[in-house]
């Protein structure tokens, strides 16, 4: 019973904080490639080494019908696990082939993309979001994304970890309509790169 | 009702429970103030939500869904580092809290007399009262049947 004694707490207005970083989190769907900033993420706390934004998309989104994969860093923190199982009860899986978040606290070791679902022809949603932590959504190399909910190009000015994701994330173009989701995340700011954008200027 | 394998502390804790559950929430409020409780933050916010209740006919019958439940949880967190959760039918989420603060309290070292003493002791002496009236006044009102034997021979 003591186990639960150090963990962070959840969000402290449930209702409203998961509505807000639902929206947020909708709204970076809409629109690849701009940052969105999740306000409710202050209000929750976060496990080592889950970020705020981690955290606040963790209490929105996961239940128990969404099973979850945590690579190497999260899952060795006993922390993130009891956290995950009390707030969310979500069930982690280690077969990260039936999983619907994977959640990757260290994207510069990150498995190949074929070992993630990417869904069926007839259910295309059935396939796997990828929360990747980084370390910056506003410095480092610029890449500039286009594909719907883009008017043009967008850029976005990101440390992506791990380097050549785009190059990884081409496999969405053969096999649309299934495909990888992938949602950016440094400290309480998020960026999504839906399955349908694709990089133009740098390695596009 | 002293479950086998289980801790002292763990059916101290189910026995509050039980006596909680039952109670008023004003009651159980006004007499938590009483003892005046410590700082607490709610590691779960107090929701409400639905179970299902499952049944066995005859107590051991093949398990069925008899249906769902309205219930309310919480869990609150000392500033001493004590959880405490609370579970309650119905939809009365500030109750739900109180018994979480009632549990976590009961952990603690220092309060945990004060809680069995002003708060669950008086509690459950009304409940027994209620529970005894209740058979008394039933208890007055049966009747016992006799069967006269007829000489028959």
């Amino acid at each position: 019973m003591t186990t639960v004694a150090e963990l962070p707490a959840g969000f402290a207005d449930k209702v409203l904080s998961a509505q807000s970083t639902f929206r947020s989190v909708m709204e970076a769907m809409a629109r690849p490639g701009s940052v969105q900033r999740i306000e409710a993420a202050a209000a929750a706390g976060a496990p080592a080494p889950m970020m705020r934004a981690t955290a606040a998309i963790a209490l929105t989104l996961f239940d128990h019908d969404t099973p979850l994969w945590l690579d190497q860093p999260m899952s060795e923190a006993s922390d993130v696990t009891k956290w995950l199982k009390f707030h969310t009860g979500a069930p982690v899986v280690q077969d990260s082939s039936i999983c619907t978040f994977a959640l990757i606290g260290d994207p510069r070791s990150l498995v190949g993309l074929d070992h993630f679902a990417f869904g069926s022809n007839e259910y295309p949603d059935r396939s796997t979001t990828l929360i990747l932590q980084i370390e910056s959504l506003t410095e480092g190399a610029a890449v500039e994304l286009r594909g719907p909910g883009i008017d043009g190009t967008a850029a976005l000015q990101a440390m992506v970890e791990p380097a050549d994701l785009f190059a990884r994330l081409e496999i969405n173009q053969t096999l649309f309509p299934r495909g990888i989701d992938v949602v950016l995340v440094a400290d309480d700011t998020v960026v999504a790169i839906p399955r349908t954008t694709r990089s133009v200027a740098k390695g596009g | 009702m002293a479950a086998i394998g289980k801790s002292d502390e763990q059916n101290r804790r189910r026995a509050a429970m039980a006596v909680l559950a039952q109670a008023a929430t004003a009651e159980i409020a006004a007499r938590l103030d009483s003892i005046a409780p410590p700082a607490f933050e709610n590691l779960r916010e107090p929701e409400n939500g639905l179970v299902m209740v499952r049944g066995r006919i005859g107590g051991d019958g093949a398990p069925f869904n008899l249906g769902e439940a309205t219930v309310s949880r919480a869990a609150v967190r000392l500033a001493t580092g004590e959880v405490g959760f609370g579970y309650t039918l119905g939809r009365d989420r500030q109750k739900a809290q109180l018994i979480a603060l009632c549990d976590a309290l009961a952990q603690s070292k220092e309060f945990a007399g004060a809680v069995e003493q002003q708060v669950l002791t008086p509690l459950r002496a009304a409940m027994t009262s209620v529970r005894d009236r209740r058979a008394a006044e039933t208890a007055a009102t049966r009747v016992d049947f006799y069967t006269l034997v007829r000489g028959e021979g």
